[in-house]
């Protein structure tokens, strides 16, 4: 049981992961509370719900092809909310809000259209059997879920340490005034990091509703409490930390479940949240302030 | 004159047209009222439960209607779905249409708000689909035909224990939810009666997509079956997720009436399957009075009845046999006759306990999912 717990604990961690990532780069790289967020989970999910219902397309097209759209509608919704903000140099607290009553907006008008009812991928979208090493068992979307988590992990390292664009956006993350003047595009970088974090949070959510087979517009919304957990634990705008974080915070809540009692499951993942807070204000892993994208 | 003849000459006719009318007046139909949702979201359980009684009035009035040759008659009124309307429509059905008794309202907070109004003027009200908590407890004119969850879920583990010899179980519930909390409540006095053990108990939020760690712990304690209490969208991931951990298919999950529902199976998919609930009718029940009423409501509708539009057929029976015992289409009198009525229907034999829920639980049908349908178990 205990090797199932914790390949239990690493899928569940890899679910938040994958979730935190795009969440936590817009958060460290923009410096917004951008609440929307998780509207991009939803709207992904659904964007590729419709194409392999009445398309009939396979999931492997209709994933990169939500991810992409939901994409550029983090790109519209961005501009249109927080680039004023941007220009008036407006407080947190204005985003904050201004993110708060579109979120709410934005979820009432998908469930206007498409109702609370749950949903699922065709069950032929993915080969629905486990395979089987000793006593443990993992299914392919299981798989697929852990393997991107990590997968993307490594390519956002490599974007932001690698290369040009990279520099600019951690430029941008330090101080957008100084990457100004040193010839950053800082609208144009603006626009590339809200359409990669659109473009994460839609994957997550098609590989989320593709694994658990529960797909509403309020689906982000239920993601949103252990999004900022895992981003605050992991440090806001570490891409490394939101990974371990999100393990760690899966394979505490499993082991919780399984050998203390389920009623504790979700106030482990919180108390983590609290201490971390306390003791390490900057993240488990936070290094002194900025620098961290 | 000629005015005159002819008013003289259609005296003969003014005659016959006044028999007849006698003839009428005594023939006056009883008008008993129904208050359900016709209209809005939720008009589909309205909808089924006013073809159930139109259904069960052709026949009353085919049969000689009510005391003695009147025809009986139902006065609709719309609620939408809307407390306030359901009050509005049992002051206008009492006040303006003098009926003497009421037929619904469709929701359970419907009956909290309309109920206590029929109550106070003493006009009995029966509802058909209310299986809340302390419906009838509103007062002593406030009657409901519908079994309450609390009489279902027993018969089911009943059956699963004597058909499968089920001996220990999971059991599992959704504890941020009253409707959930209170099945596991029921379910946990009906494994104690019946002397089944529970192995664990696990717990999860209405919002939980995720169940792998619970269910790793119940598959390493290896019960007989899994008691869930659980809504649509957590019991549809709980089926999955015990799929997906390759659970032996001998082990069943039984399920309260949050499960009792065709999408759980079209999200759940082949994970659903064996999957029992118990449920107070069923369309495919294989009982000779059922099976008639289901042809006849399909000849009449052109679709299948639900358990909804049973109960409602089941309660116009009833209610008219309280109106012949009664001797008279009043209230009080039909209040007491109520309490008396014995009536055997399509849900089973049918009487009211002292406190005028139903008393027999004699009706209720085990099913179990298969392949995206529901198939009786018992």
């Amino acid at each position: 049981m205990l090797a199932q717990q914790l390949v239990n604990g690493i899928i569940s961690g890899a679910t938040y992961a994958l979730f935190a990532l795009g969440f936590t780069l817009m958060f460290g790289v923009l410096n917004v509370v951008n609440l929307t967020y998780g509207v991009y989970f939803s709207t992904g999910a659904l964007i590729a719900l419709y194409a392999t219902r009445h398309f009939g397309w396979p999931i492997l097209l209709a994933l990169p092809v939500a991810a992409i759209a939901t994409g550029l509608i983090a790109v519209v919704i961005d501009g249109l909310l927080l680039t004023p903000l941007r220009r008036k140099k407006a407080p947190e607290l204005a985003s904050l809000m201004v993110t708060l009553g579109a979120t709410l907006l934005l979820y009432s008008l998908m469930t206007a259209f498409i109702g609370t009812d749950i949903q699922r991928f065709p069950p032929a979208a993915i080969d629905p059997s486990a395979i089987e090493i000793g006593a443990v068992r993992i299914t392919r979307s299981q798989m697929l879920i852990v393997g991107t988590a990590f997968a993307m992990v490594a390519l956002l390292l490599a974007l932001m340490r690698g290369t040009r664009l990279g520099l600019a956006i951690r430029a941008l993350a330090e101080n957008p005034d100084v990457a100004r003047l040193m010839g950053v595009d800082v609208t144009l970088v603006t626009f590339f990091v809200s359409f990669v974090s659109g473009t994460l949070g839609a994957a997550a959510g098609i590989l989320i509703g593709l694994n658990y087979n529960a797909i509403q517009p309020y689906m982000g919304e239920a993601m949103m409490l252990k999004g900022f957990a895992v981003i605050i634990i992991g440090g806001l705008g570490d891409i490394r930390g939101a990974l371990i974080a999100g393990l760690i915070l899966g394979l505490l809540e499993g082991l919780t479940a399984g050998y203390i009692a389920s009623t504790l499951k979700d106030a482990v993942g919180f108390l983590l949240l609290v201490l971390t807070l306390w003791f390490r204000p900057v993240g488990l892993f936070g290094r002194a302030a900025a620098k961290r994208a | 004159m000629l005015k005159k003849l002819t008013a003289l000459a259609a005296l003969p006719l003014a005659a016959s047209i006044w028999s007849a009318a006698a003839l009428a007046q005594s023939k006056e139909p009883v008008t008993i009222g129904a208050i359900e949702i016709l209209t809005g979201p939720n008009n589909k359980y309205g909808i089924a439960i006013k073809n159930g009684f139109d259904l069960a009035l052709d026949s009353v009035n085919k049969n000689g209607g009510v005391l003695g040759g009147r025809p009986l008659a139902i006065a609709y009124e719309d609620s939408a779905g809307n407390k306030d309307q359901a009050i509005n429509a049992a002051r206008q059905l009492i006040g303006r249409s003098k009926v003497p008794l009421i037929l619904g309202p469709t929701l359970s907070n419907e009956m909290f708000a309309a109920g206590p109004v029929a109550n106070e003027r003493k006009i009995p009200i029966v509802g058909t689909s209310t299986t809340a908590n302390g419906i009838t407890a509103i007062g002593p004119y406030v009657f409901r035909t519908s079994l309450p969850e609390a009489d279902v879920v027993p018969v089911t583990l009943k059956t699963a224990q004597q058909k499968l010899g089920i001996k220990k179980v999971a059991v599992m519930y959704g504890n941020d939810d009253a409707f959930t909390k209170s099945g596991y409540d029921v379910m946990k006095g009906a494994l104690e009666k019946l002397g089944i053990e529970t192995l664990t108990t696990e717990t999860f939020g209405s919002k939980d997509t995720d169940f792998s760690a619970q269910l790793t712990k119940i598959k390493s304690l290896n019960p007989d079956a899994i008691v869930v209490s659980a809504l649509v969208e957590a019991g549809s991931g709980i089926l999955l997720g015990k799929k997906a951990l390759g659970f032996p298919e001998k082990v069943r999950v039984i399920g309260g009436n949050g499960l009792n529902a065709p999408k759980v199976m079209e999200i759940a998919g082949d994970a659903a399957n064996g999957t029992l609930v118990g449920t107070p009718w069923f369309v495919g029940k294989s009982d000779p009075a059922s099976e008639k009423f289901v042809d006849a409501y399909k000849a009449k509708y052109n679709m299948e009845p639900d358990q909804f539009a049973a109960q409602a057929y089941d309660t116009l029976f009833i209610v008219a046999k309280a109106i012949n015992d009664a001797g008279a289409a009043e209230p009080e009198k039909i209040k007491d006759a109520l309490g008396k009525v014995k009536y055997t229907g399509v849900m089973g034999p049918f009487s009211f306990t002292a406190n005028r829920d139903p008393a027999e639980t004699s009706g209720v049908v085990v099913i179990e999912m298969h392949d995206g349908k529901f198939r009786q178990f018992n």
